[in-house]
Formats: C-alpha cells, structure tokens, sequence
C-alpha cells in the first residue's frame, strides 16, 4: 500500500509544485507548517465553531433541554462540538469529512476518528476520546486502599496485573513496606504472562483488521491457556485482584507450576507459527512496511513510550531503566526496531512475547520459598487461622476490613513497564485511609497524541493498520 | 438397508413389521417423485411425511437458530466477547459467528462493557438503527447495573433502551454469554413474551417505515 505514485505529497500543506497558492491560503497554512497543533481553531470548534463559517453547517441544539428524549438532544450536542479544524490545501482539492466510530469495528473499543480525507489519502485526522470515561480515579478516592485495587484494575482491561501493580507499588512506597522475595517473584510471573496476553490479543485484532482471520483463533486459543493460569491462581480469568498491598493475595496452588511448565514449552512453538504464517506474508509485508513512520525523536517529543518507541530504535524499557519487583534479577532483552514503521512494530511485540517467556522461566526456576504477602500486620490481613487463637490478630483484620490501612501523608509515583508503554500511578495520600487522589498516566492516551502524525498523508486503509498497530485501549485512555 | 434408530437397545434392530412399513414409505415416496401416487395412498404419504406447523414457528426456528450479533465492543467485557468466537466456546455451533459490523444487519446488540454518559446516546441510536426483529443483551455488571462503578459517569443499560436479557458478572466468563444466548435462543422461539416488550408493557411500538414529511423513525 505503500506506492509512490497515487499519493500527494505527505506535507498536506505545502502547494504543489509550480503552482501558486493565494495567500489566503498561505495563511491558513502558517500555523500548520510551523508544527503548531492550531490549537486556537481546535477550542473555538469545540465551543461551537465560528457560526456561519464554511464548516459549521450543523443544526443549533435546540434550546428546550427538559423534553421527554433527553438523551437525543445530549446527541446532537456530541455532533456539535465535534468539529474539525480546516485543513488547508490545494484550490482543487476536494476534502471529505467522514467520522468513524465511535461504534467502528475497526477502532479497537469506542474510540471516535475525525477524519478529513483527499480522495483516499488521510489529511487531518482528529482522535476524540471520552466515550468510555468511567470516573474511575474519582471512585478511588472514595475508597479505602485496598478496596480501590478492583477499580484499578478496570482501566486497561487487557493489562489488569500492571494497572493493580502501578498502583499497588505507590501505596507501598507510602508504606515503605516490604515486599517478600516470592511474592515479587510470583507478580513478576503474572505481570509477564500478562503481557504475553496483551500481546496475542493485539496480535488477533490487528490481524484481523487487515484482513487475516485464522490468526485471531490461534492467538485466542493460547490467550484461553493464559486464562486458564489466571483463573487457576486467583479464581477470575479478567480482573484477577490478585496483586494485594504487600504481596499477593494467595500462594500459588499445587499443580501451578506444572501447567505454567507446559504453557513455556508449548508457547514458542506456537510464536514460530504466528511467524511462519505472518514474518513474510507478502500482505503483511505490504500492508506494514514503510506505513506509519514516525522518528524516534518524534515520538519522544510526543512522548511515547512503549514497543512504539522501540520500533523506532530507542531502548527504553523501564523493567531495565527502573527496575523494580526484583526485575533486575532476570536476564532478559529489549527488542528494538529500526525504522519505526508498523512493521517494525509487530516485529518488537512478537519479540517481547519471547523475552518475557525467558524471563517467566528464570523466575519459576528461582522462586524462592518464603511467605507471599508482608508479616505486617498494619498493611495485610492475618491468615485465617490467626483469628480464632489471637484477639490481636482479630483487631488487626477488624481494622482492616472496616476502615482500611491509614496510610502516612505523602505522595508516590510508581512507573511500570506496561504492553504498551509507561504504566505510572500516582498516589497522594492525607494520612487517612483514603487515597486523597490517585492519578494513572496511561500508556494508550500518550501514545494516540502521535496518532495524528502517523496516519496524516497516509491511505485511509493504512489508517487503520496504524491504529491497530499504535494498539490504543480505551478503557486506559478513557478511564 | 439398515436403519438404525437411537433409543434403546430394543430400537436399534427393526423389527420385521416395520421394516415393511419402512419399505412401503420409501415405495409410495418413489411412487410420489414420479407423479404416480394418488387417492388414499397420497393422503397417507402426506401424513407420513409431513410437518405441518405454523410460518411463524418455522420463522422463529430460524431467527432463533441464526442471530447476528453487531460487532459492538464497549469495555472489558467486549474481550471475553470475543473469546466467545474463538475455538474454544465457538459461538458458530449455535448459529451466531456471523458478526455484523453495521447495526443494520444485526440481530442482537451485545452491550459488552460499561456504558458512559457520553456513549448512552449513541448506543441508543446503534439500537435504534437496528431493524425488527432485534434483541439485546446487557453483558456484565456495567451495563445491568453500573457494577463497582457506581458513579457520576455509568449509566445501566435499562435506562435508556430496552434490554432482553442480562448477564451478571465482572466480567462474565464466555460459558455465562453463552448461557445468556441460549436463553435468547429460546425466548425468541419458544416464549416471545418473555421479552422486553411485555416487561415494559410496550407492545405497539414495533418500528415502521419513517412518515412521508420526512421525519426520522
């Protein structure tokens, strides 16, 4: 998809050659060439637009808000504020408005594309999130530390381990409390089969967004094994709240090992084939190659990070640059691309895939004995047992369970390495038993801001491999 | 020719009786194929051989055996969704891989994941975009009852469209979708009357072809 010939020019805004543009255009053009996002247009858009200018054709919400369909008239407000900014280009070009989603098979969950095409090629391309907007760092102030982790975790949904750890880090870096070598050990465990699960599922959508179907069944049949380990440890499939604050909640069950042993010596196999079926498919090589480009420096200044960032040649990888739960223990490498284009980028997720394989291997074979969650009494609950012999034991779980653990003034941020880039939480605490605030910097929103750059002078269907490949989750951007 | 019927051991041998009675259907169905069969005979195949049921039976068979489901993923429920077309629940047994991209072609919303303020309306309008018969499924906590989310932000999926069944879960596991299309199945073929309209005492608002002066249906 990526030929020379049909595509005009990727700088939207320059003319032509040897034709001269007005400068009314010349104008409209200043801001954009500068590489200003034309942020003046963008809030007056989203304030109504200019009235009676040429893209403003859109019927005024009706002023009566109190009739029987509140939701219709909510709707037409949507359509209003979604206005795109004028892209200037040439006398004889003829711009096409069209809006994908938010229901688009296409856009991986509810994400909205306004796109402004030239014929096929993408000239401006506006992301507009919030359909999914769940209030979910406000419903964490409103409960107890350990209470909020199920919240947490509903963020990201293909990465519940990492969003739990995020946080789970930064309420221990409050506490200063010791995590057990094992239990750092086992959320390594999880946190990688994690990623490999995140991975597949990107592998599976993105396929199936160029057009490959069978893959998505293979990539989901190992999926359901990692599922099935999921559930073994902890009893959910999604959403696992296994991560606790100071451990894990439970030991590992008999049997675990085992079946995590079959899994790693099924799964490489299994990566061999997704290559044999996709490294040197002539549709994805087309399809990929050379589409989506950004530079690293780019995308530094947009601020991505993430397996984008190494396709683009940057080894940035926080589980080396910031190690923490024990990561500097294993031996493991940072995939890194070339060019940074799509496929590059496929290249470093399938990669990732089988370094974290390595490291899952190194840390069963080194788990250590010892317990799986701190002795503190103050961060978590007293084994069972413990209740019927100790009154002391018996405060310490009524505390717990009723008000939570109080947790010093102060603030934290705790930065991992997630599927898709740099998973930080921030927490601040009051000293009470309630976060005071708690804030996630989400790797899928920073990365969309390069969206625009990506897909801008691209094909529309190159669009779309690029999103798939940027792999942006909604309810990490949305929150 | 050996027929073997399930059903007990005694079943699976026929017994001289019936094997004639066998022979003189497959005579008369010869006999019928080449026009030769009338009268009393002809009577007998016909009640030897023949269903007789209602069309809407035998549509409703069919809705319920083949439902397309949109291609609608909101949150994280829309994943397990998706595992529910994978090898393992494999949603084609019972008619509904064929996932539809555009509400127009679909039978079935699955409301697969929390439902915002903001996106309340415009799945509102995907419903309303779909065409009779349709059928809707709130697919985990969220979208029945805001869940863990109780919050400025959700919306339950009862307030603003009307919903068929539900499924409880955080989020539900494939077998528990599976269940809830199951039980779709049978009330599209069995129990219309188990459907929203008869909860919501709506009957009589079946969609109709939009109004000549033009307003949207």
């Amino acid at each position: 998809m990526s030929d020379e010939t049909p595509k005009p020019g990727g700088d939207p805004a320059a003319p032509a050659a040897g034709e001269a543009a007005g400068p009314s255009h010349r104008e409209q053009d200043a801001p954009a060439t500068a590489g200003e996002r034309q942020a003046a247009p963008d809030i007056a858009d989203l304030l109504g637009g200019e009235p009676g200018g040429p893209l403003t054709a859109v019927a005024d919400p009706p002023a009566d808000q109190s009739g029987p369909s509140a939701y219709r008239v909510q709707e037409q407000s949507i359509d209003f504020s979604a206005q795109l900014r004028q892209v200037a280009t040439r006398d004889d070009a003829e711009l096409l408005t069209i809006n994908m989603g938010p229901h688009h098979p296409a856009t991986h969950g509810v994400l909205r594309l306004l796109t402004t095409l030239e014929g096929e090629v993408v000239r401006d391309v506006k992301p507009i999130v919030g359909y999914l907007h769940t209030g979910i760092e406000k419903t964490a102030e409103d409960k107890a530390y350990w209470k909020a982790i199920p919240v947490i975790e509903r963020m990201d949904y293909l990465a519940y381990y990492f969003n739990a750890m995020a946080y789970v880090g930064a309420v221990e870096d409050l506490l200063e409390v010791e995590v057990p070598k094992r239990a750092q050990y086992l959320r390594v465990i999880h946190l990688e089969l994690n990623r490999i699960m995140s991975h597949l599922v990107w592998l599976g959508t993105t396929m199936l967004d160029l057009g490959a179907i069978s893959i998505f069944w293979y990539a989901f049949r190992e999926r359901e094994t990692i599922l099935d380990l999921f559930e073994y440890s902890s009893g959910q499939r999604m959403h696992t709240r296994y991560f606790q604050i100071g451990g894990v909640a439970e030991d590992i069950p008999a049997g675990w090992e085992q079946s995590l042993r079959r899994f790693l010596v099924e799964m490489p196999k299994r990566i061999d084939q997704y290559d044999a079926m996709l490294k040197r498919n002539e549709i994805v090589l087309r399809r990929l190659r050379h589409v989506g480009v950004l530079s690293a420096e780019q995308l530094q200044a947009w601020g991505v990070t993430g397996p984008l960032l190494r396709a683009a040649g940057v080894p940035w990888d926080l589980r080396k640059a910031m190690p923490s739960s024990s990561y500097e223990d294993f031996d493991f490498q940072i995939p890194v691309g070339t060019e940074g284009d799509n496929y590059d980028r496929y290249l470093v997720r399938v990669a990732e895939m089988r370094q974290s394989l390595r490291i899952i291997e190194q840390a069963i074979d080194g788990l250590p004995e010892g317990p799986w969650i701190t002795e503190d009494r103050k961060v978590a609950l007293p084994p069972r047992h413990e209740l019927a012999t100790s009154m002391e034991a018996l405060i310490h779980h009524f505390k717990l369970v009723t008000e939570g653990m109080r947790v010093p003034a102060g603030e934290a941020y705790h930065a991992i390495e997630g599927p898709r880039g740099e998973l930080g939480c921030f927490v601040r605490s009051d000293g009470s038993s309630k976060p005071a605030r708690v804030h996630v910097r989400d790797p899928s929103f920073v990365n969309l801001q390069a969206f625009g750059d990506m897909a801008r002078g691209e094909y529309i269907a190159d669009m779309i491999a690029t999103l798939a490949c940027l792999d942006p989750l909604l309810g990490g951007i949305d929150r | 020719m050996e027929v073997i019927r399930s059903g007990g051991a005694q079943a699976a041998t026929l017994s001289e009786a019936d094997k004639v009675a066998f022979r003189a259907r497959q005579s008369r169905a010869r006999d019928l194929l080449r026009g030769e069969l009338e009268g009393e005979e002809l009577e007998q195949h016909v009640r030897d051989s023949v269903i007789t049921t209602t069309l809407d039976k035998a549509t409703k068979w069919a809705q319920g055996n083949s439902i397309f489901p949109l291609t609608f993923g909101l949150a994280c429920c829309s994943i397990e969704m998706m595992s529910l077309v994978g090898a393992r629940m494999d949603i084609s047994r019972f008619g509904g891989e064929a996932m539809r991209g555009t509400p127009r072609q679909s039978d079935l919303i699955i409301l697969a994941g929390r439902v915002s303020m903001k996106m309340a309306p415009v799945v509102r309008r995907v419903y309303d975009q779909m065409l009779e018969p349709k059928y809707a499924i709130a697919m985990g906590a969220c979208s029945s009852s805001m869940g863990v989310f109780n919050n400025y932000a959700i919306v339950p999926a009862d307030k603003f469209m009307p919903v068929d069944v539900h499924i409880p879960g955080c989020p539900p596991r494939p077998e528990a979708v599976m269940y809830g299309i199951l039980k779709l199945r049978k009330m599209i073929q069995d129990d219309p009357t188990m459907g929203w309209r008869d909860r919501y005492k709506a009957h009589g608002t079946e969609e109709l072809p939009p109004a000549e002066d033009g307003a949207r249906a």
